[in-house]
């Protein structure tokens, strides 16, 4: 949030500079690193992405491949035992990282785009369109959104992972938009955008070209928010049986697990291990979180707190 | 009075439009819901005229204006009338969700009461004791805890409390050999049985409540009237309770409708988990037996509860807080 100090001057380089995606991306981790909780985080969340990128190299088996012993406890060639049809554990959980951090990115990434669209417009715009575009963000802000993914993903049964991408970003949008709408509003009488008014640039412009910029932080936050409840999501709607059972995920090795009964049979590994990875993998976009909350500018702390 | 006539406003308009929602829902997605309810129904007995138009309505059927199917179902709702499920066939879904409901709200309210309270309560501790134990320890660990999926948290007190312990039964709201009455014996049944998906619903929802509070009473500590009381020479205690948190209280109502929302959410999984007889192991059952209709009627009714709870913080707020009402 350095650049809310210094943007008086409506000099084109300096915009040039702010708008520099790479920039803005490299300021936003140096801010995040600085932050030990975040930084704890940022180191998990990395090797949970290397985990996934090269799943088919650090997996013993090929996590699809029923021919061992079933039920089979931890030992030394299955490191955490067999599934009840014979598969290798420890495989499915590495490759299911692939599903599980793909998903919740995709998913984090779509959410946040529509939620900076809808924010951004809907903090810039005053009077009639304003309320009306607040009125539905603040049903989708209380409607339960587990329910509405069960019901849309029973609906668009055996869909798999597109379907789960779709629900997430369906109800997952709403707290970012509403979030970036605020601080919108609380730039938009800034100086720097009276003057980008009177230079005659267009609204769409300085809304994401002048406004944007200084929101990188709330911006990453809404990200990595979306992207933990994706996860939370995905791993629900799979443990329920609502996504595609037969690819290797997280959440379906916990549904596979359940009805496996694992936990009468004495397998409770079976269900530790996959809802762990997920409960760390969430955790680590929280500490980021956590970092990034407490870098935020503090009269911005203050104003969301007094809503 | 405008506050809360505002609020009843926005109350019906919010209603109608989750109302609405429920309306187009069904009739967004590809195939027909309606025929394929139809058709499984038929595999109970014939089915009846009557019952046929109450699933076109409810469902949507291809034919027909949408505008007079919109007014029977609004119909519909107005007499609690939701059909017939068909994976519990013939019961009425309406009195399959009347056994569901109060096992939920009793379950989900009572805890979200005690998560609030603790939550909070700790929140004040954390922002009082800025920068210790007391602070690092519940934000950190608040923030640990609700990271974690429901339905996890769930699996492991199952397994580790329920089946390994043996301290708690592992399933069900009351003993199989108990029948529901009001007796004391009944009670504490019920009670022992609330307890491990309490639990879970506890763990996982009073994160948010200690870092809402917390962070909100950091700003109130630094306020002129805070330095004044303390200036005045006020006891710490009463520094805190009586000016910084009474006056960060506030904005945790505001964020009451979020978070109940992912309770009520939440809870559904953990009902699954402990079969729990609520509406969440309901919803878990219609969705396995594609039961439209009964599927239906519970998103309608889960919104609506959560829509009225909102709604009732929303008055209480006016209340608390007078300048809402101007």
């Amino acid at each position: 949030m350095t650049t809310t100090t210094d943007p008086v001057t409506p000099d084109p380089p300096v915009i040039e500079g702010r708008g520099n995606p790479l920039r803005v991306v490299a300021r936003a981790i140096g801010t995040i690193w600085s932050e030990p909780k975040a930084r704890f985080g940022v180191i998990l969340l990395t090797a949970f992405i290397l985990l996934a990128l090269f799943a088919p190299l650090i997996a013993p088996y090929d996590p699809h491949d029923g021919s061992f012993p079933h039920s089979q406890d931890g030992s030394a060639a299955h490191l955490l035992g067999t599934t009840g049809v014979g598969q290798d554990v420890l495989s499915q959980l590495i490759w299911g990282a692939r599903v599980s951090v793909s998903v919740a990115l995709i998913a984090g990434l779509l959410a946040t785009l529509v939620a900076i669209a809808v924010g951004l417009s809907w903090g810039y715009v005053r009077a009639f369109w304003g309320e009306a575009v607040g009125f539905i963000v603040n049903l989708f802000l209380v409607i339960p959104s587990l329910p509405l993914m069960i019901v849309i993903a029973a609906y668009l049964h055996s869909g798999g992972l597109a379907v789960i991408v779709l629900v997430v970003v369906v109800t997952g949008w709403a707290w970012g938009a509403r979030v970036l709408r605020s601080q919108t509003q609380t730039l938009r009488s800034r100086d720097f955008v009276t003057a980008a008014k009177f230079s005659g640039e267009s609204p769409s412009r300085i809304v994401f070209r002048e406004i944007m910029p200084n929101m990188t932080s709330l911006i990453v936050a809404s990200f990595f928010g979306a992207a933990t409840a994706a996860i939370l999501a995905e791993a629900g709607l799979e443990f329920l049986g609502l996504g595609d059972p037969n690819t290797v995920s997280w959440g379906t090795m916990l549904f596979w697990a359940q009805n496996s009964n694992v936990l009468l049979t004495g397998q409770w590994v079976q269900l530790f291990a996959p809802g762990f990875m997920i409960a760390l993998f969430a955790v680590s976009m929280t500490f980021i979180n956590f970092g990034v909350d407490g870098l935020s500018n503090p009269r911005l702390r203050e104003r969301t707190a007094k809503r | 009075m405008r506050y809360f006539w505002g609020r009843v406003g926005l109350f019906v308009l919010t209603l109608w439009a989750a109302v609405t929602l429920n309306f187009i829902l069904p009739r967004l997605m590809p195939g027909s819901p309606a025929d394929a309810a139809i058709a499984k129904l038929s595999q109970n007995g014939p089915v009846s005229p009557a019952m046929r138009a109450s699933i076109e309505a409810q469902l949507g059927v291809p034919s027909g204006s949408v505008w007079s199917q919109y007014l029977s179902y609004l119909g519909q709702v107005v007499h609690f009338d939701f059909g017939v499920s068909y994976s519990y066939f013939p019961q009425p879904v309406s009195s399959l969700i009347g056994a569901a409901l109060p096992w939920t709200l009793v379950l989900v309210g009572s805890v979200t009461v005690i998560a609030f309270v603790v939550g909070t309560l700790l929140g004040v501790v954390a922002a009082w004791r800025r920068g210790t134990v007391l602070d690092t320890v519940p934000t950190v660990g608040g923030q640990f805890l609700s990271a974690f999926p429901y339905f996890w948290i769930a699996l492991l007190l199952l397994f580790f409390l329920g089946y390994v312990a043996g301290w708690f039964p592992t399933s069900g709201a009351y003993s199989q050999t108990a029948t529901p009455n009001w007796s004391l014996s009944f009670f504490g049944d019920a009670l022992d049985h609330a307890i491990l998906p309490g639990l879970t619903i506890l763990i996982t929802s009073f994160g948010g409540w200690i870092i809402g509070m917390r962070n909100t009473m950091v700003n109130t500590l630094g306020e002129d009237y805070v330095t004044f009381a303390e200036a005045n020479g006020l006891r710490p205690r009463s520094v805190a309770m009586r000016y910084a948190a009474r006056n960060a209280l506030l904005p945790q109502f505001t964020s009451f409708g979020m978070v109940l929302g992912g309770v009520v959410g939440g809870s559904l999984l953990v009902e699954t988990v402990f079969a729990y007889p609520g509406v969440g192991l309901l919803l878990f059952h219609a969705v396995t037996n594609q039961d439209y209709p009964l599927m239906q009627a519970l998103f309608l009714i889960i919104t609506v509860s959560v829509l009225i709870a909102n709604f009732l913080v929303d008055i209480l707020y006016g209340v608390l807080d007078p300048r809402t009402r101007q």
